[in-house]
């Protein structure tokens, strides 16, 4: 009976597996279509140009698939015994990479070797899964631990300050979604909304005076003191999220103004309309909000987008990839996108609950977060609810280090799924 | 505290779902609902470029070509083009114009848009061209743009073609049709503006498309939207161009005008009025500083005189009150007055010069008597009831010769003339306190009578017809089509044409043996009338108007000589070399000739 049972889980698995395989391979391939137009120049119309990105891009799909069947093939505990020694080594080439990396816009993080860049911040998410899954799912680990809460926190916090270190803030954010990961293990989830009401607080003293939102929080917190004055422990609860709310932004407003560059506190303003410019922080926006929006339903087709074709969008190929989906493929091309990456993240989801090693799991939900932050954080730029922070699309955009990082990430996965050893 | 980790993971799906379905709804109101993104891309990549066609040719009657375009280039300035290190203080040497009027006009560019390219100096000509052209290497952010301008062959006939220019506001803003664009040019004196429509063709549209650097990435959906220019209609006037020249150069350092008309049809040979100007003066980039000069000019080159200025006719107007006369049959052809050195009647005197007398019908034509006019106008007015009776039929025919109204034609802008109604004379004296007399002056055509020289050629051209006349008109076929119906129909003066033969005969003594003996052709039958104009500011203005051949006639034609006294002297010798110039071709008159071109002494 349980036999049968068995069976069919695996069978569901299985075509589970094949699933994110195929939406994998639908959206590696989707992607180097729009990367070829991003690209494309009526100059030289060669599909195989090695010196452009669509050709380079062909290279690093071929190897991608090399390394996606080769996680495939080798034994699924290679990863979790060597969780360690991988996060070990690519924590130290992220510190390797300040001193001796190439500079590409502000930004020092990257390992130019020949005509090809790697960039080790885009592995440092898969090392720190792998870290992450294989501390949290030791045999004598608790989360309820106050200690263990922290040891994960520093597994994160390290490879984060690295990037920040490097100028890379958008990659460096993509780090705080561990804590859905956190919240899958236990972590209250008051925190979760806690999260989410500082967020709001904080975006709001954005827009708002900061002292307006004080007063407003000071009103709440009076009334709720003189309201609940027969539960003192309540009383002083309030008094202290005032204090704490009050003091996060007082010195999230000091990080704003002297912590911020300016043009990231450009972008910030353009976003909220308290700054228009056209040309400077707000171009990028535009154009890509131009060329997403001149998609209509179906889109202009093939080749066929101006603002694409005509390179009125920057990093189109890299950061801005989505616009050529908007313009060239339109509201069902991009819908369909916007699905694949829901679809994909859910099931990696689903799968991570069905899979019996804590390890699988965890390092599933890293995975799932991972995808989810790089696509929230991406798209929302591209249709204008994001200030711009350049971040790939996973799968999609041009790039190699990207591309294989996630790959390695996804594969490695798909591999564990499949792997029925390492029943504890 | 108990963790349900299922509910999580669906906590976790649900809100990732709901990120999922914001990003639809967003990329719908982006994609969708808001379509400014769709022009936003259009202006973004799209070049808008006027096609502007080839303004229509005019030709003369001899399909000789009096009006045509020539290549002149606008310098188009891309603003954000310009270098700093660009060299101002050369560049508007270059152009010339000063550094003040370089900051200006940059401003102005600046204001219309900094990527695309606006017009920085109109209509620079051919070899100012090719000079500017080698050096512009070193101003980026200007370039050239070819235009066609007007190009008008001869300096004559400023007056009849008239001028382009520039639109203004105003006009845009009065155009139903949308058609103009500022900077585009429109005809506004003239044939140019008469015809504006059909000279102008229609501007056609080239759709090209930039990339982000403005560079130029070719013709949008392979020119599938463009729209090609549709070249001007070309015009054929009935203008002889030669003949127009003649008669400006006979009219040199004068003043006054010359209208010949071609009866049978009634197309304008020649309309000239002095002093004139070079058209080309108004042509190009020093137009407005030229309309200026014209404009404040004492002699007013501007004024057309052959259509505006109002003439009392004089004495050749002696020759519609014959012809009233004899049709209202208060006169007959053998009714002969006395005058003794004028016309008496109580206390009013109507001077005459010395004939003999008594004259009938032809011998007043022939020595222009003012007495009998005088008579003889009397004659006409007391057939009826009242004299004002009298007078409003005689007005009726005065005004079937073309008189006291416009022609329905495309001469531009030119004057109804004035001859007074009945109620003119009511207001002045009361409804019933003038009579003939009151009126007098009429009968010699002096008085309150305005007459445009154009109306004058037309009498000429009523008599020369025995009684029709078709509208004049300058333009006598668009293309293939005649332009108007119009100058088909004839319009007849009520009058029968025995009355015009025996008016014609005399108009020929006249000529013969009368006070035109000057404007004898050897060979060719000239009939005419001369006249003097009297000026209350100074000399009087000589007239004279006529026709030939007396049979079959070829061409009518009016001459005014301001302040040259007597009509003989300047008026009938001009209209004769006009006469004899354009049914002869070669003037043999040299010694006329030679008297005529100098100035009045
Ligand atoms: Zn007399």
């Amino acid at each position: 009976m349980s036999y049968i049972k068995d069976k069919r889980k695996k069978i569901i698995i299985g075509n589970v597996s094949n699933q994110l395989i195929i939406i994998y391979t639908l959206l590696v391939l989707f992607g180097w279509v729009n990367i070829y137009a991003a690209n494309f120049d009526n100059n030289s119309t060669a599909i195989i140009d090695f010196s452009r990105n669509a050709g380079k891009q062909i290279i690093w799909i071929g190897l991608a698939g090399f390394f996606a069947i080769f996680i495939l093939l080798i034994d699924s505990r290679f990863f979790s015994i060597f969780s360690y020694p991988v996060y070990i080594i690519i924590m130290l080439s992220l510190i390797a990479v300040i001193f001796v990396g190439k500079e590409v816009a502000g930004s020092r993080s990257w390992f130019q070797i020949g005509s090809f860049a790697l960039q080790p911040a885009e592995f440092g998410k898969f090392a720190t899964s792998l870290a992450l899954s294989k501390y949290l799912s030791a045999t004598n680990i608790r989360f309820e631990e106050f200690k263990t809460r922290i040891i994960a926190t520093i597994i994160i916090i390290i490879p984060f300050l690295l990037i920040l270190l490097q100028n890379d803030t958008g990659s460096a954010l993509v780090y705080g979604f561990f804590i859905f990961v956190f919240y899958r293990e236990g972590l209250s989830g008051n925190i979760l909304i806690i999260g989410v009401l500082l967020a709001f607080m904080l975006t709001l003293s954005l827009i708002v005076n900061k002292y307006i939102i004080i007063s407003c929080l000071a009103v709440v917190t009076l009334y709720f003191v003189y309201y609940t004055r027969r539960f003192k422990k309540d009383r002083i609860l309030f008094i202290f999220a005032f204090v704490l709310s009050a003091s996060l932004l007082l010195s999230f407003d000091y990080i704003y103004n002297n912590v911020l560059k300016t043009h990231h506190r450009d972008r910030i303003e353009v976003l909220f309309g308290k700054k228009v410019d056209e040309k400077g922080a707000g171009y990028n926006v535009i154009q890509s909000k131009i060329a997403i929006g001149s998609g209509g339903v179906i889109g202009k087709g093939f080749l066929e987008g101006t603002q694409t074709k005509y390179n009125f969008v920057p990093e189109q190929s890299t950061d801005f990839i989505f616009c050529t989906v908007g313009e060239e493929y339109g509201f069902l091309g991009s819908s369909i996108v916007v699905i694949l990456f829901i679809y994909l993240i859910v099931q990696i989801i689903s799968l991570s609950e069905r899979q019996r090693s804590p390890f699988s799991r965890i390092y599933g939900y890293c995975v799932a977060v991972i995808i989810f932050a790089h696509f929230v954080i991406n798209i929302a730029m591209a249709i204008g609810l994001l200030p711009v922070i350049g971040i790939p699309l996973p799968f999609f955009s041009y790039g190699g280090s990207s591309l294989l990082s996630f790959t390695i990430l996804l594969f490695v996965f798909i591999k564990q799924t499949g792997d029925k050893h390492e029943i504890i | 505290m108990k963790v349900n980790y299922e509910e999580r993971a669906n906590v976790l799906q649900v809100i990732f779902i709901i990120i999922g379905i914001i990003f639809v709804i967003r990329l719908f109101f982006l994609q969708i609902i808001d379509s400014s993104y769709k022009n936003s891309a259009n202006n973004n990549v799209l070049r808008y470029t006027t096609d502007y066609p080839g303004r229509g040719l005019i030709y003369d009657r001899n399909n000789e070509l009096m009006v045509c375009n020539e290549a002149a280039y606008d310098l188009m300035i891309i603003p954000k083009d310009l270098k700093k290190d660009f060299d101002t203080l050369s560049f508007c040497s270059m152009i010339n114009i000063d550094i003040n009027d370089f900051r200006t006009r940059l401003d102005k560019a600046k204001k219309f848009s900094r990527y695309k390219g606006s017009v920085f100096e109109a209509q620079i000509s051919k070899e100012d061209y090719a000079s500017i052209q080698e050096k512009m290497y070193k101003y980026k952010g200007f370039y050239f743009r070819l235009r066609t301008i007007r190009k008008y062959i001869k300096p004559i006939a400023a007056h009849v073609f008239g001028y382009i220019g520039e639109v203004n506001q105003s006009i845009i803003d009065k155009d139903n049709d949308k058609y103009y664009k500022a900077g585009d040019y429109v005809g506004i004196a003239g044939i140019e503006k008469q015809y504006e429509q059909e000279l102008r063709g229609s501007k056609g549209l080239k759709i090209l498309m930039a990339d982000a650097l403005n560079r130029d990435k070719g013709s949008y959906k392979n020119g599938e939207y463009d729209i090609a220019p549709v070249s001007g209609s070309n015009l054929y006037s009935g203008l002889d161009y030669a003949l127009q020249e003649y008669g400006e150069k006979l009219m040199e350092n004068k003043r006054g005008s010359v209208v010949a008309i071609d009866p049978s049809t009634g197309e304008i040979l020649a309309l000239i009025s002095v002093p004139s100007y070079d058209p080309n003066l108004l042509v190009g980039r020093t137009r407005t500083k030229n309309y200026k000069l014209l404009q404040d000019d004492p002699n007013k080159p501007l004024f057309n005189r052959a259509l505006k200025a109002k003439y009392p006719p004089g004495s050749t107007f002696k020759l519609i009150n014959a012809l009233i006369g004899l049709q209202e049959r208060a006169i007959t052809f053998s009714t002969t007055y006395p005058c003794s050195r004028g016309f008496h009647y109580g206390g009013l005197n109507v001077g005459c010069h010395e004939h003999n007398s008594p004259l009938d019908l032809e011998g007043s034509i022939i020595h222009s008597c003012n007495a009998y006019y005088c008579k003889a106008f009397g004659a006409i007015l007391n057939k009826y009831k009242t004299d004002r009776d009298g007078y409003i039929v005689w007005r009726n025919y005065v005004t079937k010769f073309g008189f006291g109204n416009k022609f329905n034609s495309d001469i531009p802008n030119h004057s109804s003339g004035f001859v007074p109604k009945a109620e003119y004379y009511d207001k002045r004296y009361g409804k019933n306190g003038w009579k003939w007399l009151t009126v007098i002056s009429l009968a010699i055509g002096q008085g309150e009578l305005g007459i445009t020289p154009l109306q004058l050629a037309n009498m000429s051209a009523i008599i020369a017809n025995r009684g029709y006349y078709i509208t004049p008109h300058l333009i006598k076929k668009i293309g293939n089509k005649v332009p108007n119906k119009e100058y088909l129909v004839k319009h007849y003066t009520g009058i029968s044409k025995i009355y015009f033969d025996k008016v014609a005969d005399a108009m020929y003594n006249v000529v013969e043996g009368g006070t035109g003996m000057g404007g004898k052709i050897n060979g060719i039958s000239v009939c005419g009338k001369t006249g003097t104009a009297q000026n209350p500011h100074g000399k009087d203005h000589s007239i004279f108007v006529a026709f030939a051949p007396k049979d079959n006639p070829k061409i009518s034609i009016s001459v005014f000589v301001e302040n040259a006294g007597f009509g003989a002297t300047w008026a009938v010798p001009i209209a004769s070399l006009m006469i004899e110039k354009y049914l002869n071709d070669t003037v043999l008159r040299k010694d006329l000739e030679d008297r005529m071109f100098k100035p009045i002494p």
